[in-house]
Formats: C-alpha cells, sequence, structure tokens
C-alpha cells in the first residue's frame, strides 16, 4: 500500500462543501455498495477473501450482540441499548487495525469493538443492566470504559498516547515494540471543548493517538450540520493533522484507512484524524423515537447502503464463502445470542456496601463508618438470625 | 384550573413565558424537532420558530458561553441541560462567568438567564443520568436556584425564574416528570423564593425539596396513623433559603429532618441544619438529623434504592429526633 507522504484528505483550503452530509469522491471506498472492488490511488485492503470473510464474521456477530441487546431491553432485562446498528464495518474495520498492545478509548456504542478486545459480553451488558457501573479489565483487554459524558474519553486517549511516547514504545525499528491509541468518538462529540482541546495536544505532542470520528450523521435528534459546515475530516488539517474520510460502510476501506493511521502513530508520525462516513440505522438509544426527527426515506436509502450485505455479495460471487458457510455462521450467531441471553438473565449487582469499599483504594475511616451505619441501618430490616435471637 | 403532569406544566409555563417576552429564547440540546429527551420543550420549536427555540451544537460550555453573550444584548436564554451530569462541561461558565458578572461590573450590568436541569435518580438510568448537583450551584454565591415539587410549581415558578432579572439554575425533579397535579392558572403564585408548607403538623419538620417532597408526604402519612403529626415543608428555593418561614415551623414544632437525594457532605441539609442551629439552638430538642443519599458516586441502578432515602430511613430519623 503506498504510504501517502502528504498526508491524503483535501489539501489545506480545500473548498468548504455546502453541505457537510453530502459524501463525496473524497470518501475512501474499496467496496460498493453492490460488492464490487474498486481501486483508491492512496489505499488498499491487502488482505485475501480468507481474511474479509473473517470480517464478514465478525460484523454479523457484531449485529447479532446489537440485536439481542435490543431485544433484552424490550423485555425489560436491561434499562437501555444503544445500538449500533449500521455500523458493523466501522467497528469492526477499525477494531481489527488495533492490535493487542495498542489500546482503545470508545464511547458507549463500540460493542463490536468490545467484542474484538475480548470484553466479557456480562460486563458489557451488566452497565447496561444496571447491576455494574461497566467495570471490565481495562489493561487486560486495552479497552476503555464506556464513555458516557461526550466527548471526555479523546482526552485521555491522548494523555495515554503521550505516556507511551514517554515509555519510548513508539517509533522503534521493531514493529512489534511500537503501540498507538485508537479514540472514538461521534459527529456530535465534535463539538465538545474536550474534544477540540484533544486535538490540540494530540498535535501539539506529536501524540500517537488516532481519531475515529463516527460519523453517523446524528446527534440523537440533530444532523450532523448542527456540528460542522464543512466535512469534519477537514477540520484535522486546521489542527496541524491529516484527516481522511472513509466509506464507514465499506469494512475494507476503514481497515485499510485505520492500518495506515495506526501505523503512522505508531512510527511517531503523530495523530491523524479519521471520519467514518457512516449511519446510525437505529434509535439513538431504545429511549429514543427517530420518527419524530428524520424520514424513513433516508433510512431507507442507508438501507442500501447495508455494510454486511456487499461483502456478502462480494464473497459469494468470488466464490470464498457458499450458502454452507452462511448457515454455519448463522448458527454461530445463534449459539452467541442463546450465550448473551443466558449470561445477561444470571447477572446480579454487588450491594451497595461495596461501593463503599470501592471508593478510595486507601479507605477513610469516614468511608469506613459510612459502610457500617449503612449496614448496620440494614440489618435491622432483617429477620432475627438464631445467634442475635439467642 | 387544569390538571397536568409536571412535564406539561413546564411546557406550558415556558410557552408563556416566550409570548410574554420576545427576548426569551431557548437553547439546548434536542429540544427542537424532538422536543428534548423529556419532550419538555414539545411543540415550542413549531409554534416559536427556530430563532427562538434553538438546537445547539453538542457542547455546555458553549450553550452557556454564548447564552451570556446573547443576554448581554438582552436576551433571556432559558438553557435546557439534557441530564444533570452533563452541566459539568458549562460548570466554569456558570461559576466562573455568569454567577459574578453583576458583581463585577460592580451592579451595572446581568446576565440574567435560566439554566433548567432535570436532576435526581430513581428512574433506573445509567452513570451521569441521576445526579444531584444543587449543592454545587448553591454554594455559589450570585446564582439563584430554585426547584420545583409538583405541576402547579413548575408551571409558575419557570414562569418566574424567566422574568427574575438574575441567573437561576432551575431545578427540575425528573422522576417527577409525569406525576400529575392541579394548575391553577387563574391565581397569582407565591414568591419565588418563598418556601411553602405542604403539610401541617405538630411533632417534627421534614424540610425537602424537589423529589424527596412527595417521599416526605408518604412518610408523614404514614407517621400520622402511628399517631405522629409531622410538618412538611417544600424548601422549593435553595438560594436563597427562606428562613422564615423554616424557623416558623420549627419553632413550633422544635425538630427538623432535612431530606434530600444528593449526598450529606456539605449538602443542602448542611447548611438549614448550620442555620436553624444559629437561631433555634436554645428552642430545639434535638440536633437537625439529614437523611440523604450517601457519600458516594450515584451507584448502578440496581442498587440505587439503597442510595436514595425514602419512606423507612426519614421515619428511621424521625424516630431518633423524637427519641432525644
Ligand atoms: C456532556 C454530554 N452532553 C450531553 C449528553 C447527552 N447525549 C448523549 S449521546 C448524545 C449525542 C451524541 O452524538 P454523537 O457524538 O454523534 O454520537 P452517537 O450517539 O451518534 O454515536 C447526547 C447529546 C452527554 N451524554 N454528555
Ligand atoms: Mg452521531
Amino acid at each position: 500500500m503506498s504510504q501517502p507522504l502528504q498526508p491524503w484528505g483535501g489539501p489545506p483550503g480545500a473548498t468548504p462543501h455546502a453541505d457537510a452530509m453530502t459524501a463525496s469522491d473524497e470518501m475512501v471506498q474499496l467496496l460498493t455498495p453492490e460488492g464490487r472492488r474498486v481501486e483508491h490511488p492512496d489505499f488498499a485492503f491487502t488482505g485475501d477473501d480468507a481474511e474479509i470473510a473473517g470480517l464478514l464474521r465478525e460484523m454479523v456477530l457484531a449485529r447479532r450482540l446489537d440485536l439481542e441487546g435490543t431485544s433484552l431491553q424490550r423485555q425489560g432485562e436491561l434499562g437501555l441499548w444503544p445500538p449500533l446498528l449500521g455500523q458493523e464495518a466501522a467497528q469492526i474495520g477499525s477494531g481489527r487495525a488495533v492490535r493487542d498492545a495498542d489500546m482503545v478509548f470508545p464511547t458507549y456504542r463500540e460493542h463490536g469493538v468490545a467484542m474484538l478486545r475480548g470484553v466479557p459480553v456480562g460486563d458489557m451488558l451488566a452497565l447496561f443492566r444496571g447491576t455494574s457501573m461497566g467495570d471490565w479489565d481495562i489493561d487486560e483487554h486495552r479497552f476503555g470504559q464506556y464513555q458516557i459524558i461526550i466527548g471526555a474519553q479523546t482526552l485521555h486517549a491522548t494523555g495515554y498516547a503521550m505516556a507511551l511516547q514517554r515509555d519510548g514504545l513508539i517509533g522503534n525499528p521493531e514493529p512489534d515494540r511500537n503501540a498507538a491509541v485508537l479514540v472514538y468518538h461521534g459527529d456530535g462529540a465534535s463539538s465538545q471543548g474536550d474534544v477540540n482541546e484533544s486535538y490540540v495536544f494530540a498535535a501539539s505532542f506529536q501524540a500517537p493517538v488516532v481519531f475515529f470520528c463516527m460519523n453517523n450523521q446524528w446527534a440523537i435528534s440533530e444532523p450532523s450540520t448542527r456540528q460542522s459546515r464543512i466535512p469534519l475530516y477537514q477540520r484535522a488539517w486546521g489542527y496541524g493533522f491529516p484527516g481522511v474520510r472513509v466509506d464507514g460502510n465499506d469494512v475494507l476501506a476503514v481497515k485499510a484507512v485505520t492500518d495506515w493511521a495506526m501505523e503512522r502513530a505508531r512510527q511517531g508520525q503523530g495523530p491523524a484524524f479519521i471520519e467514518a462516513f457512516t449511519y446510525r440505522m437505529g434509535a439513538h438509544t431504545t429511549s429514543d423515537d427517530p420518527t419524530k426527527y428524520r424520514l424513513s426515506e433516508e433510512t431507507e436509502a442507508w438501507r442500501r447502503k447495508d455494510p454486511i450485505e456487499r461483502v456478502k455479495t462480494y464473497l459469494l460471487d468470488a466464490g470464498a464463502i457458499d450458502d454452507g458457510w452462511l448457515s454455519d455462521l448463522d448458527a454461530e450467531a445463534d449459539a452467541l445470542g442463546e450465550h448473551i441471553r443466558s449470561t445477561c438473565r444470571q447477572l446480579d449487582s454487588e450491594s451497595l456496601a461495596h461501593r463503599f469499599d470501592v471508593l478510595f483504594r486507601e479507605p477513610t475511616a469516614e468511608s469506613e463508618d459510612d459502610r457500617d451505619a449503612h449496614l448496620s441501618y440494614l440489618a435491622r430490616f432483617e429477620p432475627l438470625s438464631e445467634e442475635s435471637a439467642r | 384550573m387544569s390538571t397536568m403532569t409536571m412535564a406539561k406544566a413546564l411546557n406550558a409555563g415556558l410557552r408563556r413565558a416566550l409570548d410574554a417576552n420576545p427576548k426569551v429564547l431557548l437553547f439546548g440540546e434536542d429540544i427542537g424537532k424532538l422536543g428534548g429527551v423529556f419532550r419538555i420543550t414539545e411543540g415550542l420549536q413549531k409554534d416559536f420558530g427556530e430563532e427562538r427555540v434553538i438546537d445547539a451544537p453538542l457542547a455546555e460550555s458553549g450553550i452557556i458561553g454564548t447564552s451570556f453573550g446573547m443576554a448581554m444584548r438582552g436576551y433571556r436564554p432559558v438553557i435546557e441541560i439534557q441530564f444533570d451530569g452533563f452541566v459539568y462541561p458549562g460548570f466554569d461558565q456558570i461559576v466562573s462567568q455568569v454567577a459574578k458578572f453583576h458583581n463585577r461590573t460592580n451592579g451595572r450590568s446581568s446576565v440574567p438567564m435560566v439554566v433548567r436541569i432535570p436532576y435526581g435518580g430513581g428512574i433506573g438510568a445509567i452513570e451521569h443520568h441521576s445526579e444531584s448537583p444543587e449543592a454545587y450551584f448553591v454554594h455559589t454565591a450570585g446564582l439563584k436556584v430554585v426547584t420545583c415539587s409538583n405541576p402547579n410549581d413548575a408551571y409558575w415558578m419557570i414562569q418566574q425564574a424567566v422574568a427574575s432579572d438574575d441567573p437561576v439554575i432551575f431545578l427540575e425533579p425528573k422522576r417527577r416528570y409525569h406525576d400529575k397535579g392541579e394548575v391553577v392558572h387563574e391565581s397569582k403564585p407565591i414568591a419565588l423564593h418563598q418556601a411553602r408548607i405542604v403539610r401541617g403538623g405538630t411533632d417534627a419538620t421534614l424540610i425537602a425539596y424537589g423529589p424527596m417532597v412527595k417521599t416526605c408526604v408518604e412518610a408523614a402519612t404514614i407517621a400520622e396513623e402511628e399517631g405522629r403529626s409531622l410538618e412538611v415543608i417544600d424548601l422549593r428555593s435553595l438560594s436563597p433559603i427562606d428562613m422564615v418561614t423554616l424557623t416558623h415551623s420549627v419553632r413550633r414544632t422544635r425538630r427538623a429532618v432535612v431530606v434530600h437525594e444528593d449526598v450529606r457532605t456539605l449538602g443542602v441539609g448542611a447548611e438549614v441544619a448550620a442555620r436553624l442551629g444559629e437561631e433555634l439552638f436554645y428552642l430545639m430538642e434535638s440536633p437537625v438529623l439529614r437523611v440523604t443519599g450517601h457519600d458516594l458516586p450515584y451507584p448502578n441502578s440496581r442498587v440505587e434504592s439503597d442510595f436514595l432515602p425514602d419512606v423507612d430511613r426519614i421515619l428511621d430519623a424521625v424516630d431518633r429526633s423524637l427519641a432525644y
């Protein structure tokens, strides 16, 4: 793959688009919605069909995970679920560009990436079931906690990247010693002060961080045009690093572009910005009602650009997979669904008393007293035990 | 007079405020077509236009800071913060800029605006959606802080807050949004910063605000069956605090319990207890007790009922107060 010397993404001074929602030919695409592979001057997908089949499998499983989340919420098993439907390619393509040593900072919607990082399904669901605060092992999975405060994670990611830099984990001749950070944020998040400050810090320190902007066209009810008058990727130039717009529903293009950006960062060439042009097919969360603010024609138009269908078509046409392969995959997805449902129903919360125990690493007498007072209050409601009755 | 939910009452109050003054603007995330995630502004953009009911870019500091600028030119921004936990990116603009402007311009200028914040827990939400941030604002001189507990107050207080020439933090108890009550359109409301006796009693005074008023009334009803007469006061205004109404009540009952969802340390209860102690020390039969959220980050929703004050914890405190 050709490594663009001049960072790609349109020259400084490119004419702002009147409508930032319009995908332009500046968008990197390697697989059309019809399932046809196309060339791009700067980016290429270098894997074989077996790798593409692997990506398809992961997208299908991510979609299943998501549908189960939605239906568990409908059944009252979860309090809330933010669907990833439509964003499978953007998540799996980028998530597959991350190596074990790299670090990922998600929003609240990157369930597909969480899956790739080995976050146990139960840990993911527990947050939305209200049985935990979403406390998977961040260091083991190198996958940060879900972030609810829009944009806050971009600063954490940048700081984490600055630490990698100080630990000498970029620019080494042995590629396996290098690491970088991938941070996700939405189109809406691009307006937050924290996010803009993270761009400044990343550029100022040339931190090995890649900003993956999931432009799914909507921030709840607000179209991305409320946040930006120019395509978001063009903003990166103003901060001093390259920006690329990629077809977020094209897993091959997303993988190729993210590979490029992550490798650049690992090699010490600083931050990059990827705008994945995609679409939130579902509601913002299970509490949302998109019929209030967007037209079904729009959703229908995007349905024709489905990220999974195009890969299936390509692989079937290429003879790389067949119907048998697909029905095996269905069976695997069914098994995953079963696993998700049974795991979810078994999730229970630790008591409130536990929250006092995890307030500090070094507990204070005050917090211990508070916990004890809480416990002795609760004990008064318990039926008399044999011991206390004696 | 009509019966409606607190959500509808707020909507009706905002509509009246928009009607009354062309300088009034609504500003916030998703408040236009969607009508806000709680539908408080439903239909208002349609009726008053996009210039007056404005969907803001997703940035709380931006919303509050630009409201400051508009207020300098006589506009009256009424901001909607989507959930309590999302006010903090705008906190700096509120405490460093908005709160201080009148004072630092030596009284020459002011930036009247209302920051509406749905607050409190008990709705089974994920983190950052159940916070009680009132103490931060009460602690900040230069801000007025009020909170409604029922539809009638919601309807009137939002209009009074918009009419106020000072910045007002307007806290809405989201778990009570769908509770219905009577709204009296005809009569004049009591003053914005006046507390209200919700239920008369003689043995002790329960002092609450926002979401906990209803819980205190429930506690008082149960206590009555046990032969105890509890007075319940709805503070309504957390800054300033109506000490006249409070001391008047506690002079009679000689015992007080303050109840809030917010954590105990340096909360509104601490302030009320200190002031009652300063004014009525010799008269009181027992120290002011507090029933509050625990000194913890708001917990995961499955255990929030152990975190939040409930009728049992309130009555337990009443027992302790009476046993002194
Ligand atoms: C600081 C803050 N303000 C507001 C919210 C409420 N909120 C949650 S998600 C969201 C929209 C986010 O849009 P975007 O960044 O595009 O991400 P998407 O949900 O589309 O994935 C908003 C306004 C929040 N979580 N945090
Ligand atoms: Mg979005």
